[in-house]
């Protein structure tokens, strides 16, 4: 199986799906590569040449923020958020919403599974 | 949608004028606003500014880092405290 950008290995799906196994790349990005590369967006992972693979590589490494540095990139930018007291690295740190959505219903994805609360109204008729 | 770059941060003109006032004389006294909308512009690093939060002014002291942000996001508006304890037993309902 063909190795991309470090540890990556997509399977043998159509290289424009497979190359999104890559972190930070996406359909956008994953089209402009092959484009600049000169491949066929269909062409399967497995069917790529040596050579092929080194070029995808090459743009990739030139272009792009993938994997480890994009995510040690974007923890930077948290910590500096938390860092210098703003109100976004407060909701960072408490692990709610940072963009001034609800919160008092949804914000599931932030805030994890439902913590009920007993007592509070509504829940006896809920768990009847 | 962000600002134009045409325009410029925005920068409340009386703040502006007054941080123009302590770099000329070279003093680091607290500035007091109530301009929790301005931006923070290179020019006010290492300034204090007593940001108004609605009750009081919070002490700011503006590090480089801040540059971009605005005043307010540093003067927390709300206090949260936690939540209440459960009262014991609500009388059912029917």
């Amino acid at each position: 199986m063909p190795r991309i950008a470090g540890v990556d290995i997509p399977m043998d799906k159509p290289l424009r799906i497979s190359l999104r196994y890559v972190y930070g790349l996406g359909p956008v990005n994953t089209m402009d590569i092959l484009k600049e590369a000169n491949i066929d967006p269909q062409k399967r992972a497995k069917e790529l040449s040596e050579d092929e693979i080194a070029r995808i590589g090459n743009i990739i490494d030139r272009n792009y923020i993938v994997e480890g540095s994009l995510r040690r990139q974007i923890q930077q930018n948290v910590a500096r958020l938390k860092d210098i007291q703003s109100y976004r690295g407060f909701r960072h740190r408490r692990g709610l919403p940072v963009r001034g959505q609800r919160t008092r219903s949804n914000a599931r994805t932030r805030k994890g599974p439902r913590k009920t609360v007993a007592g509070k109204k509504g829940v006896k008729e809920l768990h009847g | 949608m962000s600002r134009s770059t045409k325009k410029g941060p925005f920068v409340a003109y009386h703040l502006l004028e007054k941080v123009n006032r302590l770099n000329e004389n070279h003093s680091k006294e607290p500035v007091k606003t109530w301009s929790r909308a301005s931006t923070i512009i290179p020019d006010f690093v290492g300034h204090t500014f007593m940001v108004h939060n609605g009750r009081l002014h919070v002490r700011v002291f503006v590090t480089e880092d801040m540059v971009g942000h605005k005043l307010g996001e540093f003067a927390p508006t709300r206090v949260f405290r936690g939540h209440t304890m459960a009262r014991k037993e609500e009388e059912p309902k029917t």
